[in-house]
């Protein structure tokens, strides 16, 4: 299947603001967020609940309209246009499919909007049908299917109107956990296939990170952070952002110097040398940021540790040590034949700087 | 999410200029508006402010007080307002205490059998599909002046049943069965941990019901007290005919009509009716209905111990019992009572009352009655599926006024309604007819109006919407809005939207109706009686003549007929909605 277009979204200083129903006040959903999507690229937003990415995706689908700033889709601003007529697609929470059509009328449903002939319809629901794997299903009712199967249904019908831009508004979180990855695998495949660009909210890490071409942290209505998955992960621009995706640790202590991204910081006397985003001065309270995977024991090291918890998990070893202050976590991979360390043993922490970073 | 002050205050007002914009770019969905809001001015607001306007306007068209002064001086109104009041207070109350009584009975006591389950079943659903007034034309055939059990056992002569006894043993027996269902509704919410805890603690069974389950069920009963006080004061058949010389409001409202007394008396009296009825209606609406939903949440946890005890269980089973084989008994009277030659004097089998009635008015009492009912019943029941879902799925301006202007015109009585109609059509809308020479008044005056068909449909509209409403509104409540959003986002506009998502999704709601407006039209009496005339002939009216007349048999024969319509147009319902309803495959949301 080709798409007959590509168009990106820009969101240019876009805010909406609520009013609070008991309280009476006014607040910011969505604070001012500025995004540009390139056309045909996979886009995550991602936030803990009441960060605003829904209603970020709301306001490009036209079900809200912001308060502030215009939104453009391609070239043409589309704040005025009611939902119908607006060029996209969305896949809901709940997945919406009409429950007194079938499969194929529920696929069909933009189509006959569209005006297609009969044929033409028939031709491009089976073959939607065919790419999301329900090949035979057309005259089941949807209360016949199961979570996944009604999954699929929704997002063949998004699909099959080629809509410049697909809005998936958390639609796995109603799957158990192993359908959830198998069918993230699947939107990201047929996305790719048929090249629209999607604009994906969610509050899973884990699925943002395997989806997406780029990842938009959202906090409080604002954007925290926008990235890659692996800037994201590994060079976190808050605290916020570092503990919302993965696990992190924090070893606090001094920013000594910063020279463009080379920051230095001084924990428990020891200066250590890592990246640093270029918002803190020499002088500012600093905590370098390392993932428990990046850190491990030995009998030498960096910092000297105490642990205080041993744990064999099978596929590696979970530590919880002291250094100092601060309390490490730490998964050591493939165990076997590695020392272990007990509860109450004195060891050194072991990790390679620049797996770290300065916050 | 933090909650951060906004300065300055208007910066949502770029959001509401651009939902504005989205507004009138859906031309459909204005078009429903406009429609809406045309139709529930010109047929419900508009009538009832001439009808203000007559009871404040002197014979020259000044604003006077006269009007109002002279009423309620008048001994008629009176009499006739103490007297609607009385009868409405009492059979509140005793509506309630029956209504309360049956309900805990079928919810608490576990009784051997399940013939009373299957009798309260009867006596709930019998007012629904029956005339208003059959029960006061039974009730005459019994104890009347000619009563089967007062002449023709005791040979008694009495008038002792006409007035007030009359009125509260006919109007409780019609209205409790409404109370019963909804205490039905109330009790079974009750968490039976709650009781069990004060027995538990040491309290009596009654002590019990009294400390415990009537407090929590207060607000449901003021609810059931007010609704039942409402339905009897608005009640104009049953006065008519077993009322004898007890004049209630409806009744003389009527009187002065038809009599060709004093009309704008009459329309200064159907106006205190009307305010009557709408303030004990809002006192209901907005504050008694919501403490009853914030008391009362939730299902019972898990069943409820029924109570087994034999003191409790055969005194209640007897009472409610006999209560049921009565009423039902009086419903049986209305077939038996058309059979015989002449009720009181001669017990010989006939069918000459069935000849009666089609040969007094041919069949057209009929047809016309169904006809119109049939044309109305659909219209209605689009219309209350078009506004609950501009209610419940839609924002705009006039909202609120198509919102409470349907649910209003629950409280509007049906005497009011016809004379308020009388009032605004007789000589066009606001008269204009009147500065036209005779007869040649344009289309537009809407003069023409009067006396036809179409006017009693629009009544039956009027009179039938607000309880399709509701159903309507109920109904889409339960429908997530994102299936509606989802419909939007792949194309479709406001009108496609109902036609192809919210309406099949609703079809059951839609078809039930259409099924009560049709039967709320054809056993309709109260609105529809001064709008009858030789064009226009309707069953209800023809029952209600025959019974005041004495024709007992002819009324009853008639009635029959009419209870086997309603009947099959229900039992229609259910086939219809069996093949093609929707609760076979809508999984409803929680």
């Amino acid at each position: 299947m080709e798409t007959k277009k590509k168009k990106g979204i820009v969101l240019d200083h876009i805010s909406k603001i609520y009013q609070d129903p008991k309280t009476k006040k006014e607040f910011y959903a969505v604070n001012d967020v500025s995004l540009n999507i390139e056309p045909g690229e996979f886009v995550t937003l991602l936030g803990p609940s009441g960060c605003g990415k829904t209603t970020t995706l709301r306001m490009i689908a036209g079900f809200e309209s912001p308060d502030i700033g215009e939104i453009y889709l391609g070239e043409e601003k589309i704040n005025e246009k009611t939902p119908d007529k607006r060029d996209t697609a969305m896949m809901f929470q709940n997945y919406a499919l009409f429950p007194h059509m079938n499969v194929f009328d529920n696929v069909a449903y933009g189509l006959k909007l569209r005006g297609f002939k009969k044929d033409e319809i028939r031709e491009k629901v089976f073959a939607i049908l065919d790419l999301v794997e329900l090949k035979g299903m057309e005259n089941r009712m949807t209360n016949q299917l199961s979570g996944g199967q009604q999954q699929r249904v929704a997002l063949a019908r998004a699909l099959v109107v080629q809509p410049s831009v697909l809005l998936f508004d958390e639609p796995l979180s109603n799957l158990d956990a192993n359908l959830r990855v198998q069918m993230r695998t699947e939107i990201r495949r047929i996305q790719q296939e048929v090249g629209s660009t999607a604009v994906y909210v969610t509050h899973d890490q884990s699925e943002a990170m395997s989806i997406s071409d780029k990842i938009v942290v959202m906090n409080k209505g604002v954007i925290a952070q926008m990235g890659t998955p692996t800037e994201i992960y590994y060079r976190p621009a808050s605290e916020f952002v570092a503990s919302f995706i993965g696990e992190a640790n924090y070893l606090r202590g001094t920013l000594i110097s910063l020279d463009g991204e080379n920051g230095v910081i001084e924990v428990l006397g020891r200066q250590i040398e890592a990246f640093c985003h270029q918002d803190k001065n020499p002088g500012d309270d600093a905590a370098l940021m390392l993932r428990p995977e990046s850190v491990t024991l030995g009998d030498e090291g960096a910092l000297p540790a105490r642990v205080v918890l041993s744990c064999f998990m099978g596929a590696y070893q979970n530590y919880h040590v002291m250094v100092g202050d601060n309390l490490i976590k730490i998964t050591d991979y493939n165990p076997k034949g590695k020392k272990i360390y007990a509860v109450g043993d004195q060891a050194w922490l072991r990790f390679n700087p620049s797996d770290g970073t300065i916050l | 999410m933090e909650a951060k002050t906004v300065t300055p205050q208007d910066y949502r007002s770029q959001s509401k200029k651009l939902d504005r914009k989205k507004f009138w770019n859906d031309p459909i969905l204005i078009a429903m508006i406009v429609i809406m809001v045309f139709f529930l001015t010109l047929f419900i607001v508009y009538p009832l402010v001439m009808l203000l306007s007559e009871a404040l306007r002197s014979s020259d068209g000044h604003f006077t007080l006269d009007t109002i002064k002279e009423t309620l001086n008048y001994v008629t109104f009176k009499t006739a307002f103490f007297n609607t009041l009385k009868l409405g207070l009492i059979v509140g109350v005793t509506s309630t205490v029956v209504g309360m009584l049956f309900a805990y009975i079928d919810v608490y006591v576990k009784t051997k059998t399940k013939i009373l389950a299957g009798l309260f079943n009867v006596v709930a659903t019998m007012p629904v599909v029956s005339p208003p007034f059959v029960l006061s034309l039974s009730l005459i055939m019994l104890f009347g002046r000619t009563g089967f059990i007062t002449k023709s056992l005791f040979g008694l002569r009495t008038s002792g049943i006409y007035g007030l006894t009359g009125l509260i043993i006919v109007q409780t027996l019609t209205f409790f069965p409404v109370c019963y269902l909804t205490f039905k509704g109330l009790l079974k919410n009750i968490d039976p941990s709650i009781e069990e805890a004060a027995r538990d603690i040491g309290a009596s069974r009654m002590k019990v019901f009294t400390s415990v389950t009537l407090p929590l069920m207060l607000p449901g009963i003021g609810n059931a007290f007010l609704v039942t006080f409402i339905e009897s004061i608005a009640d104009f058949a049953n006065p008519m005919i077993i009322g004898g010389n007890y004049d209630t409001l409806a009744t003389s409202i009527y009187l002065q009509i038809t009599g060709s007394l004093n009309k704008n008396i009459a329309s200064a009296m159907a106006l205190f009716l009307l305010l009557l009825t709408m303030a004990l209606f809002l006192l209901q609406k907005y504050w008694l209905e919501r403490k009853a939903t914030a008391t009362l949440t939730g299902k019972a946890a898990r069943g409820r111990i029924l109570i087994e005890d034999k003191g409790v269980r055969i005194p209640l089973s007897i009472l409610a019992g006999a209560v049921s084989i009565f009423v039902i008994g009086l419903y049986v009277l209305i077939p038996i009572g058309s059979l015989f030659n002449l009720w009181g004097y001669d017990y010989s089998l006939t069918f000459k009352w069935y000849e009666y009635t089609f040969a007094s008015g041919g069949a057209k009492q009929y047809t016309d009655s169904i006809t119109l009912a049939l044309i109305s019943a659909p219209i209605t029941s689009l219309m209350s599926m078009l506004i609950a879902w501009m209610v419940v799925k839609k924002k705009f301006a006039l909202k609120g006024y198509i919102e409470l202007v349907s649910m209003m015109a629950m409280a509007v009585p049906g005497i009011v309604l016809g004379i308020a109609y009388i009032r605004g059509f007789v000589t066009g809308v606001f008269h204009v007819a009147e500065l036209f020479p005779r007869g040649q008044a344009p289309f537009w005056t809407l003069q023409g109006l009067y006396g036809t068909g179409a006017l009693v449909v629009l009544v039956f509209i009027v009179r039938s919407l607000p309880v399709g409403t509701r159903n309507g509104i109920a109904a889409l409540r339960q429908i997530d809005k994102s299936i509606e959003e989802a419909a939007t986002d792949l194309g479709a506009n406001s009108g496609k939207v109902f036609t192809s998502i919210t309406l099949p999704l609703i079809k059951d709601s839609f078809i039930s109706g259409l099924i009560t407006s049709f039967v709320r039209s054809i056993t309709a009496i109260s609105a529809v009686i001064l709008l009858v005339n030789p064009r226009v002939n309707l069953i209800t009216y023809q029952i209600s003549e025959s019974a005041n007349k004495g024709y007992y048999g002819a009324a009853c024969a008639a009635a029959t007929i009419l209870i086997l319509i309603v009947y099959a147009a229900i039992l229609l319902l259910q086939i219809f909605t069996k093949y093609f309803g929707t609760s076979r495959y809508i999984k409803r949301e929680e």
